[in-house]
């Protein structure tokens, strides 16, 4: 019951910061529909209706590409054909496919802003990632080794690769104190160019391409298995590693004692070491394994979903996983459910651009306000009158609350 | 002015804050307010500097009925408030400080008139001897001295109620005494005084009359003439308390810290501790005095393991420390309370359990091959909490929800959880209230009665004297002379602390 009760206060404000959000959005679809505007001074009543019913089927076009038509998903799975179910749960499925690499990069930034490093460099880690995952991959092509070793070592790969990408930051801060922000940006930039090149080169680079930065197709030897094998459904076990991540992640930072460590050092660096912790040692493991699960992001998406590198795999994952990580409050959980959010608003305004008109550029003014009201909690307690509980000091929203209770 | 409170009460949630507090203070008069932390003190003051509105009851000012709607309003009305934090912007000048958001100003642009401001805080400054240059830069200006520009900021604003809220708790003994110069000029010169502070020699002191505040109430009353500091500690507290916690003679034992012809340097590698040595025995307490700034931080640091040694020999129960980590001189029964506990000794985003093991969380009972046996944890921080009696709602609350005196017990409940043979505690009461400092020295002198070596350092002399059973003074960076008995008075240790030489360490 407890448990119940903190879980409800602490998705209050994200959920009331969605909901605002949405409005906000909703007000701009109405500022935006000049049609229905114009009618105004002839006919208000039908000028209003008009553009506010223009954004109820914008909205309702959205939730039907993020989530699928739950009548017509039930129809299919009774007795519907295979093509006939596919099309069905797609939109659900595609949610899940956006939001997987949202979650394991989210998670790696939450984990590396427990250690009070700013991971910025996400995007850099998880193409790295790719890469590495890319080489091994291609490296065994006609080895006749069995396909599920080769995603294994795959995999591995690709979170060694993005980890190495991650320690760097995190050893210059410890050894020379080089601020991590400025020195994850630097490697975003690094690790595009190492990618380009190395897609350049006859090993990696796809024949069929012309010019193309693109690798070779591996799916024919190596790929993540589906969880649904049907037509056009790209859902697969990528997405319950991510969920698996989210767990080992929780655990790691409240059962273990180098969870512990990394949380003191994020919090309070001088008392870490009062208390006779390693504070370098913290930061470099902290940004090691935030740049390790993004790395196996990167690899799943290239071995999965993608089944090729290319130079712009990551598309922004990673300033989006800054974004989600906040909202999440920085727990694994709350991680899940912010990535399974934005992997709905990108399907599904996709799905609203091309049905209603709404340009899909108005799904990134709805995450930039979802994530302005998150971090001003202080809002959106005002704009829907919740009382705060208690005398509690003011706590932004990314410090957690009870951390000893794993989440 | 006249001042009066009737009646004002104020609810946080779950808190009553302020519980009909009346309180009044007439022109010129200066009004004591003591009281725990916690005791409402800083609500009332809020209230009355227009930041809380008041749930009920009425603020009078000569008699005439006053609201706030704004710290603006407050500040037009004359009350001036002097914040225990400062707000004053580093990089400006005395002028500009002062001036800031009160500018006068001139020509048809309005920028500011420097000359006007200027002219008008060297008159107040010298009408009222605080002895500001107008010209100095904030960030290099010493804390009295900010503090004395604080003041001119509130005279500028021709406040003529003044509300000083804990003002000497930055303050060097010198530093105080000059305040209270300054406040007792202020008054005689008509300004009503309202100050605050939970330290039972001030009020008595510079207060005309003491107001306890204790669970948002008025306690009671004093007249500073004619009460005692233990009659305002058991108004304060509601219970009888010991100022001087009760302690038999020491037992010195076996030499358990030994320091020798120590050197170390600070932060910016100048030599602060020069050729130090020092002696500390089982079942005894040695308290350093000093004022701060004189190597304590850096010899602290340099026993724990923190901080390098130019030179010199450190052993701790016939141990040799020689570049130990912090983990290992703790793992030897050395229990360490830091000087400021926010920043170094608890972790304020963590809970009270998880701070209870911040220095023990590697070892069996807590963790096993790498895991947190939480059970375990949460077991024996809720034992901590009962038997330091730590006021908290849980053991899974936020370190920093919690009162200074309760911090303190986290600590020091954590530092002597496991065998102690040597504590070192930094200025272990500093900016607790009467109960908790009482409550600490208490649980130290259990600890030098059951036969460990108390190092405290401090720049208190109450607690100095109060607790030590040899006191030495450091100064520059050595240890000037060592006190014991009869020796110890506040004359001979304020001798030594200025530099003078006395006393068998002299040779040093």
């Amino acid at each position: 019951m407890k448990t119940l009760k903190s879980l409800v206060r602490r998705a209050l404000i994200p959920t009331l910061a969605v909901i605002t959000a949405l409005l906000c959005g909703g007000i701009v679809i109405i500022l935006t529909d000049f049609e229905n505007l114009s009618k105004i001074g002839t006919d208000p009543l039908a000028g209003i209706g008009g553009a506010v019913g223009g954004v109820l089927s914008g909205y309702g076009a959205m939730i039907a590409g993020a989530f699928g038509d739950p009548a017509r998903i039930l129809t299919a799975l009774q007795g519907g054909t295979e093509r006939e179910i596919a099309t069905a749960i797609r939109p659900l499925t595609e949610t899940l496919v956006a939001a997987t690499p949202l979650i394991f990069v989210g998670l790696a930034v939450a984990i590396s802003f427990r250690t009070g490093m700013f991971n910025i460099g996400g995007d850099g880690q998880l193409i790295v990632g790719a890469l590495g995952a890319t080489t091994v991959a291609i490296a065994f092509q006609n080895s006749g080794v069995p396909m599920l070793v080769i995603l294994v070592l795959s995999i591995v790969a690709g979170a060694l690769s993005g980890a190495f990408w991650g320690f760097i930051p995190g050893f210059l801060k410890a050894r020379t104190g080089a601020h991590e922000v400025i020195t994850t940006i630097m490697l975003n930039y690094i690790a595009a160019q190492v990618v380009l090149f190395a897609l350049r080169g006859e090993f990696l680079r796809n024949p069929g391409a012309g010019g193309q930065p693109i690798s070779k197709v591996m799916t024919s030897w190596v790929d993540v298995p589906s969880i649904i094998t049907l037509p056009a459904i790209r859902l697969d076990y990528g997405f319950v590693a991510a969920l698996l991540m989210a767990g080992v992640a929780s655990w790691l930072l409240f059962r273990t004692t180098k969870g512990f460590e990394l949380r003191a050092a994020g919090f309070n660096l001088t008392a870490a070491r009062y208390a006779g912790m390693s504070a370098g040692g913290s930061m470099m493991l902290g940004m090691a394994l935030s740049g390790g699960l993004a790395g196996m992001g990167g690899g799943f998406m290239v071995i999965g979903t993608v089944g090729q590198l290319s130079n712009d795999l990551s598309g922004g994952i990673g300033f989006n996983a800054i974004a989600l990580a906040l909202l999440a409050g920085l727990r694994p959980s709350g991680v899940v459910m912010a990535a399974l959010l934005f992997g709905a608003l990108t399907t599904g305004g996709k799905v609203m651009g091309i049905e209603s008109g709404i340009p899909f550029d108005l799904l990134f003014f709805i995450m930039a306000m979802v994530i302005m009201f998150v971090a001003a909690p202080g809002l959106i307690r005002s704009i829907w009158r919740v009382k705060v509980a208690g005398p509690a000091p003011e706590v932004a929203s990314i410090t957690p609350t009870a951390p000893a209770e794993p989440v | 002015m006249r001042l009066e409170l009737r009646d004002i009460s104020k609810r946080f949630p779950g808190v009553l804050a302020n519980d009909k507090i009346s309180i009044s203070a007439d022109k010129g008069e200066v009004l004591g307010m003591l009281g725990e932390n916690g005791a409402g003190k800083t609500t009332l003051m809020n209230i009355l500097s227009g930041l809380y509105k008041a749930d009920s009851g009425e603020i009078l000012i000569d008699g005439e009925l006053k609201t706030f709607r704004d710290p603006a309003a407050a500040i037009d009305a004359g009350i001036g408030m002097v914040h225990q934090h400062f707000m004053l912007v580093p990089v400006f000048d005395v002028v500009e400080a002062v001036a800031l958001g009160a500018e006068t100003v001139s020509g048809p642009l309005g920028t500011f008139d420097r000359g006007a401001a200027r002219k008008r805080i060297v008159e107040l400054s010298e009408q009222y001897k605080l002895n500001v240059n107008p010209d100095a830069k904030i960030e290099s200006l010493p804390v009295g001295v900010r503090q004395r520009v604080e003041i001119l900021k509130a005279l500028y604003r021709k406040s003529d109620i003044l509300v000083l809220d804990e003002p000497s708790a930055v303050l060097t003994p010198s530093e105080t005494e000059e305040l209270f110069g300054i406040i007792r000029s202020l008054a005689a010169t008509g300004t009503t005084i309202i100050f605050i502070t939970h330290k039972l020699n001030e009020v008595i002191k510079v207060a005309d009359k003491i107001v306890v505040l204790r669970r948002g109430r008025v306690a009671g009353s004093a007249d500073p003439k004619t009460t005692t500091r233990q009659e305002l500690a058991n108004l304060m507290v509601g219970r009888d308390v010991e100022l001087i916690v009760p302690k038999g003679p020491a037992k010195p034992g076996e030499v358990v810290l030994s320091i020798k012809d120590l050197f170390v340097r600070d932060d910016r590698l100048e030599m602060a501790v020069k050729g130090l040595d020092l002696e500390v025995r089982a079942g005894e307490i040695v308290a350093i005095a000093g004022v701060q700034g004189n190597g304590q931080t850096e010899l602290v640091e340099s026993i724990t393991g923190l901080r390098p040694t130019d030179s010199g020999v450190i052993s701790i129960g016939g141990q040799t420390l020689d570049r130990a980590t912090p983990r290992q001189v703790s793992d030897m029964g050395v229990a360490h309370i830091p000087e400021d506990r926010g920043r170094d000794g608890l972790i304020n985003f963590m809970t009270v359990a998880e701070n209870y093991i911040l220095n023990t969380y590697h070892r069996e009972p807590y963790s096993s091959r790498g895991m947190l046996d939480l059970k375990k944890i949460n077991e024996r921080a809720a034992q901590g909490v009962k038997d330091f009696d730590i006021r908290t709602p849980s053991i899974n609350t936020l370190a920093i929800a919690l009162s200074g005196g309760n911090q303190q017990k986290v600590v020091v409940a954590r530092e002597f959880s496991g065998p102690v043979q040597l504590v070192i505690a930094a200025q272990p009461t500093r900016g607790l209230d009467v109960g908790s400092i009482e409550y600490i020295h208490r649980r130290i002198v259990e600890q030098r009665d059951a036969g460990a070596a108390i190092l405290i350092i401090s720049t208190e002399l109450d607690e100095v004297l109060a607790v030590g059973d040899r006191i030495a003074v450091m100064f520059d960076g050595r240890i000037v002379g060592t006190l014991t008995d009869d020796d110890a008075t506040y004359e001979n240790l304020g001798l030594l602390m200025g530099g003078a030489v006395f006393g068998d360490g002299a040779a040093a």
